[in-house]
């Protein structure tokens, strides 16, 4: 029994070794995800492009738009004559806001006389649309308190209800966009090299006839399936270091948990990932039906898992679908150590379901391999 | 012309004789579609929160209640010390705890009035940001209530205009996004191993002393595969219009048109990587991981562009898939005419032209 295992898995690893893509494969890509995309991701809604319509012009308005300015959140890159002017810069994506100054405004609001402004923002990305119409209508109306505190307008001051809303940010104090990223990106990476390259194999097998000859042979499927996964094992240990080295070196990204629970834990996902490409490969009959199938459900796995997107915005059926998926699993337990510094003993949910997912697709990889097609 | 029409035939025979790739390669998009379409939202909604409230008074109830009723927030349990803060980020899925100090209802009369704290679960600040946005306006709206704040108070009033998508749907943003996805990487799957295959089984021999010239056997090969990317641009052009509500706002034939020319650009990459590349699997490992990555993350389907650093926003540009986005959101979402994306389509036909002319340059024809 060992005996054939080993004579196996030296075939499998020299196959590997001997393809002069993979190796390289293997390290690059890690390397340049990890270098590279970190820095992509920063959903925060500064520098709004505002085009402003003043059709006023007075000093009001002025200091309007320099109080606009100083808050940080927009930048004023145009002063339109007209709204439909203000407009075409919205439509080119050179603004995404604009706002148009009413004629009097100046002389109203001096006068304690109400007065309209019109907010008028690109809606395509809807929370950005939204936020940022929130943001402007805050400083507006701070701009509007401000004004009839001066002019000493009754009724200015809120009566009572001191509220101070202080936001505090736990486990991220600076809203550091890399640090949600990072674990999403070495999983992702993880994914890649353990389920591309299994998925490929033994469909590569096929194609190449040398599946026949193996088919002749008396080795077991347990260990022909197994033979084939130690080395992706290997393998995608290799790039989840790379990955980590390079998250620790780069961004200094270290965790705040223990480094081997992150490491039990993908072990334990690409045992299962892995298992899931052997079968996707028993089944496919070319290698690009292979690949095929498994980019779909890695997208698939990757989107609906809470890789970037809440788990909770999904409507209710896909809420339940994501325990299906082992990259629910991961993602929250990486960013679990990582973050949170959560331990191993936090974590037995996870851990189990992980376990489950790899019995069950790497058991599904040995029955499913047919030595008789 | 002759034997151009005999080679596209024959290169329709190898498709149509596959049937399980057919198949896939036509119901691959419509289930990718109505997915990613349904599950990728950037919204934040239904979030559980936790409460920590030492008062228990009609304000504070006040105030849970505003954000428990609106559609952001759901509520979850009553936390009754600080130590249990961390358990709900670690062990429960809270994305905001709400903290009141002592006596919260008799103090809000206080000049130096009180504090609220906002503690958001900050390793998704995606999220955290906008739940604690979210909640402050609440929160603010409820203290305008609970002070009886006249309107007319306010000297400005802004009037706010949504443009383009005033019930702020989510899917207006995405699926031009998951549009511009889905068909670059399966159009260039499906020819990237079309003349590798070719090289691999050894009938690339046979084409080769064949008196047709690499030109016309790149075209022959991107042929077969347009018309099935026709046949998945119209479901998917289905699929996002009926089910997932995205409206085509400008000209349907202006869509079409940018579409099928960035069909043209995939499918010429695809081409490109299979003349790069002797293995099967190393064209397929190229166009499905190599290309993955850079265009969901640097597309502007997911992440926007104007926030990326501008090195990779410039390297962003070479994404046939960036352009695509661009002009789709503003054809369908924005409804505006053929002006407003005519940098976008010459630049996808620059692409397609200079790919396809790379591809003929590095066809070799003699075998290595």
């Amino acid at each position: 029994m060992n005996v054939m295992l080993r004579y196996l898995l030296e075939k499998e690893i020299k196959q590997f070794v001997r393809n002069s893509f993979l190796p390289k494969m293997v390290v690059m890509l890690p390397l340049m995800a990890m270098l590279i995309f970190p820095l992509i991701a920063n959903f925060e809604i500064k520098n709004i492009n505002l085009c402003v319509v003043d059709h006023d012009r007075s000093i009001q308005s002025q200091k309007l738009i320099q109080k606009i300015q100083s808050s940080g959140y927009f930048r004023i890159t145009d002063v339109a004559e007209s709204y439909q002017r203000a407009m075409l810069q919205v439509e080119s994506n050179n603004s995404d806001m604009l706002l148009e100054i009413p004629v009097a405004f100046g002389k109203d609001i001096e006068q304690g006389t109400s007065t309209n402004v019109l907010i008028a923002a690109n809606a395509v990305n809807g929370v950005k649309g939204g936020l940022g119409s929130s943001y402007l209508t805050a400083i507006l109306q701070n701009f509007s308190v401000d004004i009839a505190t001066k002019i000493q307008l009754p009724k200015a001051m809120p009566q009572g209800a001191g509220f101070s809303i202080i936001p505090r940010f736990w486990f991220n104090p600076t809203l550091n966009y890399k640090m949600f990223m990072i674990p999403a990106l070495m999983i992702m990476v993880l994914a890649i090299v353990s389920g591309f390259l299994p998925a490929m194999n033994i469909v590569g097998e096929k194609e190449s006839g040398t599946i026949e000859q193996m088919n002749v042979t008396p080795v077991g499927r347990f260990q022909f399936i197994l033979a084939k996964l130690i080395p992706y094992w290997l393998v995608g240990f290799i790039a989840l270091s790379i990955a980590v080295l390079v998250s620790r070196w780069v961004y200094g990204f270290k965790p705040q948990g223990s480094i081997v629970t992150v490491y039990l834990f993908a072990s334990m996902f690409m045992l299962a990932f892995s298992g899931f490409g052997l079968v996707i490969s028993n089944y496919a009959k070319t290698m690009q039906q292979a690949i095929f199938m498994i980019l779909f459900f890695l997208l698939t796995f990757i989107f609906l898992s809470g890789f970037y997107t809440p788990i909770n915005n999904m409507p209710q059926w896909g809420q339940v679908l994501s325990n299906f998926s082992p990259f629910k699993f991961i993602i929250q337990s990486v960013r679990l150590v990582y973050l949170k510094g959560c331990g191993f003993a936090d974590m037995l949910p996870q851990f189990f379901a992980l376990c489950g997912f790899a019995v069950f697709f790497n058991g599904w990889a040995v029955l499913s391999y047919r030595k008789k097609s | 012309m002759k034997q151009f029409a005999a080679f596209v035939k024959k290169e329709f025979r190898h498709i149509l004789r596959d049937h399980w790739t057919m198949i896939i390669l036509l119901v691959l998009p419509i289930l990718m579609v109505i997915l990613f379409g349904y599950g990728i939202s950037t919204e934040v909604k239904n979030t559980r929160f936790a409460v920590l409230d030492p008062s228990r008074d009609v304000v504070t109830q006040g105030i849970v209640n505003k954000l428990a009723t609106s559609e952001y927030f759901i509520l979850g349990d009553y936390l009754t010390s600080e130590s249990q803060i961390e358990q709900c980020f670690t062990h429960s899925n809270y994305g905001l705890v709400l903290v009141f100090g002592n006596r919260f209802g008799e103090q809000i009369m206080d000049p130096d009035g009180v504090q609220i704290q906002l503690i958001a679960d900050g390793s998704d600040p995606n999220t955290a940001s906008i739940l604690t946005t979210y909640a402050s306006s609440l929160i603010s709206l409820y203290a305008k209530e609970l002070s009886k704040e006249d309107e007319k108070a306010l000297l400005i009033s802004p009037q706010v205009k949504l443009l383009f998508n005033p019930s702020m749907k989510n899917s207006f943003n995405t699926v031009p996004g998951i549009m511009g996805v889905i068909i670059i990487l399966i159009c260039a799957l499906m020819t990237s191993v079309s003349l590798t295959r070719e090289k691999e089984h050894g009938t690339m021999e046979v084409l080769l002393v064949s008196p047709m010239r690499p030109f016309l056997i790149i075209f022959s090969k991107m042929i077969p595969y347009f018309c099935i990317s026709l046949v998945n641009l119209s479901t998917i052009l289905l699929l996002s219009h009926y089910m997932l509500g995205v409206p085509i706002v400008g000209s349907f034939g202006l869509v079409v048109l940018i579409s099928l020319i960035y069909i043209f650009v995939s499918l010429a990459l695809g081409l490109f990587i299979s003349t790069v590349a002797e293995k099967q699997i190393v064209a397929l490992l190229i166009s499905g991981a190599g290309l993955m990555l850079p265009v969901v993350y640097l597309s502007g389907m997911m992440f926007p562009l104007e926030s990326m650093p501008v090195a990779l926003q410039w390297f962003a540009n070479i994404i046939p898939a960036k352009w695509f986005i661009i002009a789709m959101r503003n054809v369908m979402i924005k409804g505006l005419g053929i002006t407003s994306v005519l940098r976008e389509i010459i630049i996808l036909v620059g692409m397609g032209s200079l790919i396809v002319f790379a591809s003929i340059k590095r066809f070799k024809i003699r075998l290595e």
